[in-house]
């Protein structure tokens, strides 16, 4: 009896950990997230372990595969499936070796989530400020939230002080495979590179 | 025909392509539509390859000169940064003041003019900034480029200008326009004003503390994007774009400056 009420402690346990759900509600989500991210970003984490849980939150809050999407802009129309696989799998890598190197060099952020804004039933913009110090300015931080499933929002876009990083890369990805007369492989092998580096 | 008539045709056709019109866009279904407001998708490079070498050659200034003293800036105690930060903005505020007349936005004229008269009495010099606390809310710059881009001039096409960085054509004649519009520097270049105890030499100082400034406070961010990207021309000419087009529409608002509608057709889930 007693090793059947340990088993099914544990499971729940179990279960607790692994689906720790953040919040439906836009703002609460992005301040749950900001919780967590201030955690990770004490001094005393040393940066691998910093790097490994910001994937973790970035995979469970950010909507990788839609930003892909978006990033190839006119190009992923046009793309064959097996280049569109690779690309998925290239972009992920890329995405999240660019989010970790972002914020790692952080320590102890202070952000204020302070309002949302509903766009449309899809896209909630969660307003906050990553408030300054002596050495740097006071940054506003906009948070696109994608709400088409209102159970679980998930980030698609950070607009800093009005840009858009989404809407950076985009342009980024179109340069070089514009350079390179419309070739996506070429974005591919750039991709490559950056996540080698 | 005259070698001057020439001359003239020549620029006004120079000019006439730098501001040709270049609002179609292709989204992201590839379908061409107008739009006037989502400038950063729009400008078309001027000649893409002079531009490359010349934001080359800007980096490698930047990495040698500019962002060492602007590190070194950064190390002064941090109440002399701020008050020198301050002061400069303040007399940056008098060019402001101009653009917002000639933009008929008399209201935010008033609270920059509020402003500059506060700061440089009571905050002595614009050393501090006592008409933030009495309520005269700071709009942010203004310049004769985002002047012309509310007149509705369009952007023209984009390049790259040795050390000052990248422009537009329309924003490069703003730079021109900007120095006929600054009293600052009217007062220290016209040698006609009564006062000349202000030398040319006295402008460029404070155009130069102002830069240097600016690259203290923005050192990790440059940082950052020079890490993250994978082509930094492009990310700096998307970064530079949208900003103008922000300030342009005078929006804090990004649903009025981004174009949402190459977001609407992504659906994953």
């Amino acid at each position: 009896m007693k090793k059947k009420i340990f088993i099914s402690i544990f499971f729940i346990f179990l279960f607790t950990q692994k689906s720790f759900a953040y919040s439906s509600d836009p703002k609460q989500f992005i301040t749950e997230i900001v919780e967590e991210v201030k955690k990770i970003l004490i001094a005393t984490n040393t940066k691998e372990y910093k790097t490994t849980k910001l994937s973790e939150i970035a995979l469970e809050t950010v909507d990788i595969k839609g930003i892909a999407f978006y990033s190839l802009g006119k190009y992923r129309k046009n793309i064959t499936d097996e280049n569109l696989k690779e690309y998925l799998r290239l972009f992920e890598k890329y995405f999240l070796k660019s989010f970790t190197s972002r914020l790692t060099d952080y320590s102890d952020p202070k952000i204020n989530v302070l309002s949302t804004n509903i766009l449309n039933e899809k896209y909630t913009i969660v307003k906050s400020v990553l408030i300054g110090t002596d050495k740097k300015p006071e940054v506003n931080i906009e948070w696109r939230i994608y709400t088409k499933n209102p159970e679980k929002p998930m980030i698609r876009d950070l607009i800093i002080e009005g840009l858009s990083l989404a809407r950076t890369q985009k342009e980024e990805f179109a340069s070089v495979i514009e350079l390179n007369n419309g070739d996506v492989s070429k974005l591919f092998d750039t991709l490559k590179e950056f996540i080698s580096k | 025909m005259s070698v001057k008539m020439i001359r003239k045709i020549i620029f006004i056709f120079v000019i006439s392509l730098f501001f040709q019109t270049n609002n179609v866009v292709a989204d992201t279904s590839g379908n061409e539509e107008l739009n006037v407001s989502q400038e950063s998708d729009t400008a078309q490079e001027c000649f893409e390859g002079v531009s490359r070498a010349m934001f080359k050659f800007n980096h490698a200034l930047d990495g040698a000169v500019f962002e060492p003293v602007a590190k070194g800036y950064r190390s002064l105690p941090a109440g002399l940064r701020k008050g020198t930060g301050n002061a400069v903005n303040n007399l940056r505020s008098l060019l402001t003041l101009t653009n917002n007349v000639l933009q008929g936005d008399f209201h935010k004229a008033a609270d920059t003019a509020g402003r500059f008269l506060v700061n440089t009495t009571v905050g002595i010099l614009g050393i501090w900034d006592p008409a933030t606390a009495l309520g005269l809310e700071d709009h942010g710059k203004e310049d004769f480029g985002q002047t012309m881009g509310v007149w509705g001039t369009s952007s023209g096409c984009y390049f790259v200008l040795p050390i000052l960085g990248p422009t537009t054509a329309r924003d490069a004649v703003g730079l021109v326009g900007n120095m006929f519009l600054d009293p600052v520097y009217q007062v220290t270049h016209n040698s006609g004003m009564a006062d000349r105890s202000f030398s040319e030499h006295n402008y460029w100082y404070y155009r130069g503390t102002g830069s240097v400034d600016f690259r203290a406070k923005n050192i990790e961010s440059f940082d950052s994007v020079e890490e993250n990207s994978i082509d930094l021309y492009a990310s700096l000419k998307s970064l530079y774009l949208q900003n103008r087009n922000k300030k342009i529409l005078n929006s804090k608002s990004i649903t009025e400056t981004q174009n949402d509608n190459d977001w609407e057709e992504i659906d994953t889930n």
